[in-house]
């Protein structure tokens, strides 16, 4: 029976198959559909020789529920709440898109002529004021479907604490609801600030349409293929859910083909024996850290998908800035050099590609540097094209900084460097971890162009180059977890929080997660269970997550975890502080039969250096051509070792290693390069 | 000497910016102060050891705070010099909130730590961030009946609170024995530390990393290069003389409105900003300091052309004579505690409406530009405690040529998020009836201006005292070329069947609240850009149907009929009428 993982992602739609009988890994990469992402997903699995009855599970990590909304092409969405609460998703929380500019434009998902107010209010400690309209409720669903409004958010004020109103609300609603697409903000996220719940529950109801009638059509599709068994969707959280709560849950969704790299990350580089890791993963436009501590990868409620899109369920935290191979190069007004965050993308691309692209990128420079191969790009034509590319950097930019073509191509990847460099600190250091206890981990089709620089820039000893790195998101679907989230606010004081009750809310927690992690049939060997506390001192606003250590815990356990945290955090330490537990959080995770993936290597068990030997070319480093040697990553057999500079190709990406850098070929056939001089 | 590679410049740029970034997130996340956390206000750091000038700041800082930073740390340096100039020794910190030394008001606290590179002072590292308490007359320090600054609270000269890193005990306890709840400033003070720490630990890296003598020559190459983008930006505004105004309600004790009037010369890449004729000093709390007034100048250009980066350089070109003798240059004892949200904010406004005319396309019509502060201080019978609530709120942005100004944006100075409903009333006895948009608010125009908020405050328990200072309540934010100006901000109180409202417009302090008693808010909408009659008349329609505004305004502001079920434009009768429109106009 065979395993399968497929990432659709923004160019490419990738996927891994396991043959779990023969060990063997087959892999794929096809043109991403836009329109229909389930063509895509069919075409991967025709070309990897899938056949749908032999297929065991399929876990599918996909971007149509990113693309809806980062597009705004999510579905009609209507609004009951609080009497006085309907334009709180349209004013926020009085921000403005940038600090500086008086300019800019805010849309909210439910549009205000969609968003019912009905009687109906509750105190913050849960008492009802004013009670539930009954017959409101029913007629402002009415209205609503009148509309022709597809999805209905139910969110009411402070029903994080008593959701009753709601959970009335929903039963009126869904008797007049011609569908099954109701989101009831408690029940998606049952955690204080009104804005951010209703944004969540907001985008939840603005996908669920989109996410459940795609997946229906793709799982209907491979049933009708004779494919019976489990289809897995992947999640921000870095875990797997069943179709069925993917269709509840949409919101679930977001960020999925990110998450799952950083999973796969984690999985690669533990296999490899390293626990610590910030993973890399660079793509044509974007440019993804995310640290990974222990083997686990660190998980954030906090993130903003966009101006006025706050998303409060766990995600992996991953840092995005705007700097991949398309990014675009430029000189401005205080000629100061500058690459990004403006991408070329996919169309027209970097002028190397020959579609039309004729702004300067990152891309183009590794080109005329000689560290990617001109024959290797599609659509290149060659020589024509590279010397296009002198000419365009030369007008563009050399001649506004008084550098040659080489040096410009150089500066250019240098300060594409820099600013990576910057976002891995930002995320490293300035949460008290010290990179050099840590690998980095660098996939995506560009990651590992630049990781040895990277990593030399950050003290980083070492650098792990997976066997696969162009298809590392459909790995992380291979080998996710089932995974379930919960949250619920408390605000307590420490000092006389309730043990029992907390006790209590996290075993309700971890009762529906079982119970979620029942109903889905899926194939799990364990179930595990994470507790953590939002905690901060009396006073603040924000929150720091610490992991409860024991199900028993004591308040003692918590006081510890919270000071630990802090001082790793800030190096303070507020001794004549009060505490408070926010909010108790339940991570219940499924853990799926462990895959073995000796086989996605496809690595020659033993051979000599030279078997993998493919020519050299002119590349430059350090300011200067260097004749450097080509190797073919698939001839490198397990055990090889050699020194930079050298150039490392295969289909899905390109590794350069710079001079004076080790690498060693591992029995798992990942490249670990040692950087000159940090060890 | 040798020029810099273009490389080594921007890496360094980049560098330095993130130093300050840093420090920005640092003190954000450790603060107790949610004016801080939440609030975002704070700033910090990098400046000239010879006088103070700005070489980085974080972008993530409080806007305003873009030019206050380096006028405070001057006056430290000044300090100094007067002790004789070498007695600075590595871990030292000042600490210093003085509104005349290079200040804006009491409660944002500053701290000036010089930074030094193998032994010798290379620059200061300082930061800022607003404490909501430094004792004073009221809780929070925005008494609007203060006449002198010693009734706003403790003011603090330049003094070192660190020697060589270990804290003077004997001055901490001056300041915590002269502020409310004191326990918590301890938390700020130690995350305002951490800021400063962190800040001195990259840096230090930085300049090993590129040597001193190649970040030096950095610093100094990047302040010419803004200085060229800046001037740049400023040649493309035809020469000539241009003159606006702005005013603000009164200064919260006498009823006349204070006049800020700027005239405003260009002559090649230089503006010369001339605020001499604006109101002398006033008796209450809306005086500014000089340093608040020149920072509300860069901030203002800042906020027309955002993409010059933050260095002393992009102030070069501007020219901002002393406004002596007038309200904007407030000498001792005035009292300022208006200065940094109010009056900074008016006198951005006047720099936006003189320029508005030399380049149209760049400008925006006036935004609601007030913070909004309301402050309820009372005690709670149920939970047996006093609290202070403090709640900001937004307005809208003026129209400008591309779109419909924002709705509910931040104030022009700041940043800051609001605080939720749902944690405001777990806090304190009060129930929101109502947090909505502001209907109507929005001046018509062309794109018009964005809408403020309405938001209704009952008060469930106790007793209270009652404060806000606001702004805009005389006149709303005015419209640009033919746009209408958005509403005017009000605040209304109901109490025992009776309406009270005060006779400062959007100012008042300490009137007496109790259980069941009802506060309104409704903020400013933004001004309206271009005449109203240009307006698509399917935005228009499109407002009506969201609710924005009504049928009559739509016919009323915009002559454009709207009629039926669902509603729709009788694009006949709007053709006429709007002809009719253009006529009487002429």
């Amino acid at each position: 029976m065979n395993l399968i993982g497929v990432d659709v992602g923004g160019t490419f739609t990738d996927l891994i198959l396991l043959d779990e009988t023969t060990g063997q890994v087959r892999v794929a990469k096809v043109p991403t559909t836009v329109r229909n992402q389930a063509e895509g997903v069919l075409a991967a699995l025709r070309e990897a020789g899938a056949t749908a009855a032999a297929i065991k599970v399929l876990v599918h990590g996909t971007t149509t529920g990113t693309n809806a909304l980062l597009e705004r092409k999510g579905a009609q969405t209507g609004l009951i709440t609080t009497r006085g609460f309907r334009d709180v998703l349209e004013l926020g929380r009085r921000t403005r898109p940038t600090p500086y500019g008086l300019k800019g434009t805010f849309e909210p998902l439910i549009p205000r002529d969609l968003r019912v107010e009905v009687a109906e209010r509750v105190d913050a400690e849960g008492q009802v004021v004013v009670p539930l309209d009954e017959d409101a409720v029913r007629r402002a669903a009415e209205t609503l479907r009148a509309a022709g409004v597809d999805a209905l958010v139910i969110h009411f004020v402070h029903s994080y604490v008593n959701d009753r109103h709601e959970r009335r609300a929903r039963e009126i609603a869904a008797g007049v609801w011609p569908n099954a697409y109701v989101t009831v903000g408690s029940e998606l996220l049952p955690e204080y600030r009104e804005y951010e719940r209703g944004t969540t529950a907001a985008i939840n109801g603005y996908l669920q349409p989109v996410i459940d009638r795609y997946l229906r059509s793709l799982a209907d599709t491979l049933r009708s293929d004779g494919y019976a068994r489990e289809l897995l969707v992947m999640q921000g959280n870095g875990g797997t859910m069943s179709v069925d709560v993917a269709a509840r849950h949409a919101v679930n969704t977001l960020m999925s083909g990110p998450a799952a790299g950083v999973k796969a990350a984690a999985f690669t580089a533990l296999a490899a024996g390293y626990r610590n890791v910030i993973s890399c993963d660079m793509g044509g436009t974007s440019f993804d850290v995310g640290v990974i501590r222990d083997g686990v990868p660190a998980v954030s409620a906090d993130k903003e998908l966009g101006y006025g899109l706050p998303v409060r369920v766990p995600m992996i935290d991953i840092h995005t800035i705007g700097a991949g191979g398309g990014s675009i190069a430029r000189v401005s007004s205080a000629g100061i050099l500058q690459v990004g965050p403006q991408s070329a993308g996919a169309e027209p691309g970097p002028i190397c590609y020959g579609r039309g692209g004729a702004e300067p990128t990152t891309t183009d420079a590794n080109l005329v540097l000689g560290r990617l191969n001109p024959k290797g790009l599609l659509g290149v034509a060659g020589a024509a094209e590279l010397e296009r590319v002198r000419s365009i950097l030369d007008k563009k930019i050399g001649a506004h900084l008084g550098l040659g073509p080489d040096e410009v191509a150089a500066a250019i990847v240098r300060v594409a460097n820099d600013k990576m460099a910057g976002a891995i600190r930002l995320v490293s250091l300035q949460r008290g971890y010290d990179p050099r206890d840590f690998i980095l981990f660098a996939f995506g089709g560009a990651g590992p162009l630049h990781a040895a620089a990277l990593a030399r820039e950050l003290a980083i000893p070492k650098v792990l180059v997976p066997a696969r790195p162009g298809i590392t998101s459909a790995l992380g679907c291979l080998v996710a977890d089932v995974r379930h989230d919960f949250v619920r606010t408390i605000n307590q004081d420490l000092l006389r929080l309730d043990v029992d009750e907390a006790r209590a809310i996290l075993a309700a927690q971890v009762a529906e997660g079982r119970r979620l992690l029942a109903s889905e049939e899926v194939d799990i060997e364990t179930v595990s269970v994470l507790h953590q506390a939002d905690m901060q001192f009396a006073g603040q606003t924000h929150v720091l997550t610490v992991t409860i250590p024991r199900a028993d815990f004591g308040r003692d356990d918590l006081l510890l975890a919270f000071e630990r945290a802090y001082w790793e955090r800030f190096e303070v330490e507020l001794k004549q502080m009060r505490a408070l537990v926010m909010s108790l959080r339940t991570a219940v995770i499924g853990r799926r039969p462990p895959v073995s993936l000796n086989g996605l290597a496809a690595t020659p068990s033993r051979g000599a250096l030279e078997d993998a030997r493919d020519g050299s070319r002119r590349a430059w480093f350090d300011g200067a051509w260097h004749d450097t040697p080509i190797y073919r990553r698939e001839r490198l057999a397990v055990g090889v070792r050699f020194d930079g500079p050298a150039i490392v190709e295969q289909l899905d990406s390109t590794t350069v290693i710079e001079p004076g850098d080790r690498v060693e070929v591992d029995t798992l056939g990942n490249l670990i390069i040692t950087v000159r001089g940090l060890v | 000497m040798t020029p810099i590679d273009p490389v080594t410049l921007v890496v360094v740029q980049n560098g330095l910016q993130q130093v300050a970034t840093e420090m920005d997130l640092t003190f954000e996340r450790a603060a107790f102060s949610p004016v801080i956390s939440e609030g975002f206000d704070r700033s910090d750091g990098i400046y000239s050891k010879d006088n103070g000038e700005v070489i980085a700041q974080g972008e993530l800082g409080l806007p305003i705070f873009v030019g206050v930073m380096q006028f405070t740390t001057r006056a430290v340096i000044e300090h100094v010099g007067r002790r004789g100039g070498d007695s600075l020794r590595p871990g030292d910190i000042f600490i210093v909130n003085d509104p005349y030394a290079g200040g804006t008001h009491l409660m944002d606290v500053k701290m000036v730590k010089p930074f030094f590179y193998r032994g010798r002072l290379w620059a200061y590292l300082s930061n800022t961030g607003h404490w909501p308490d430094t004792g004073g007359a009221v809780p929070g320090g925005f008494s609007t009946r203060a006449t002198e600054v010693q009734q706003e609270g403790l003011r603090l000269p330049p003094v070192k609170l660190f020697r060589e890193g270990v804290m003077d005990e004997d001055i901490l306890s001056i300041v915590l024995a002269n502020i409310r709840v004191p326990e918590e400033r301890i938390g700020d003070i130690k995350a305002q530390v951490a800021a400063l720490t962190v800040g001195e630990k990259r840096l230090t890296a930085l300049i090993d990393r590129y040597g001193e003598g190649t970040v030096t020559a950095c610093v100094k190459e990047l302040r010419h290069r803004s200085e060229q983008m800046m001037r740049a930006h400023i040649a493309k505004i035809p020469d000539g003389a241009y003159a606006g105004e702005a005013f603000l309600d009164s200064d919260g004790i006498g009823p006349d409105p204070l006049a800020i009037r700027l005239r405003v010369k260009k002559e090649g890449s230089d503006l010369h900003f001339d605020f001499s004729e604006s109101s002398p000093p006033c008796r209450g709390p809306l005086n500014s300091v000089i340093a608040t007034t020149k920072a509300a100048v860069y901030l203002a250009i800042k906020h027309i052309f955002p993409d010059v980066p933050i260095n002393a350089g992009c102030f070069e070109p501007l020219h901002i004579a002393e406004p002596h003798g007038t309200f904007l240059y407030a000498r001792y004892p005035r009292p300022v505690s208006g200065c940094a949200a109010e009056v900074s904010a008016r006198i951005a406004e006047s720099v936006f409406t003189t320029l508005a005319r030399a380049i149209p396309d760049d400008v925006f019509a006036a935004p609601a530009g007030t913070s909004g502060n309301l402050t309820l201080g009372g005690y709670d019978p149920l939970k047996e405690r006093h609290y202070i609530m403090y709640v900001f709120s937004g307005g809208g942005y003026g129209g400008y040529v591309e779109n419909d100004g924002l709705t509910n944006g931040c104030s022009t100075i700041g940043i800051s998020k609001t605080q939720p409903t749902e944690v405001l009333e777990q806090h304190y006895p009060v129930l929101f009836e109502q947090y909505a948009l502001r209907e109507r608010s929005g001046g018509a125009g062309k794109t018009r201006g964005g809408f403020g908020v309405d938001y209704r405050i009952r008060i469930r328990r106790g007793e209270g005292l009652l404060s806000f200072l606001m702004d805009h309540g005389r006149v709303g934010p005015p419209g640009l070329f033919g746009g209408h100006d958005g509403a005017k901000n009000e605040v209304i109180l109901e109490q025992d069947g009776r309406t009270h409202v005060s006779p400062h417009w959007s100012k008042d302090e300490d009137i007496h609240v109790k259980a069941g008693d009802l506060i309104t808010v409704r903020t400013p909408g933004g001004g309206g850009y271009g005449n109203p009659l240009e307006r698509d008349p399917a935005l228009v329609l499109r407002d009506v149907v969201r609710g924005y505004i009504t049928i009559e305004d739509a016919e009323r502001d915009y002559a454009v009929v709207v009629r039926g079920v669902p509603p729709a434009v009788d694009a006949a009768a709007t053709a006429r009428v709007r002809a009719q429109s253009e006529r009487t106009a002429r």
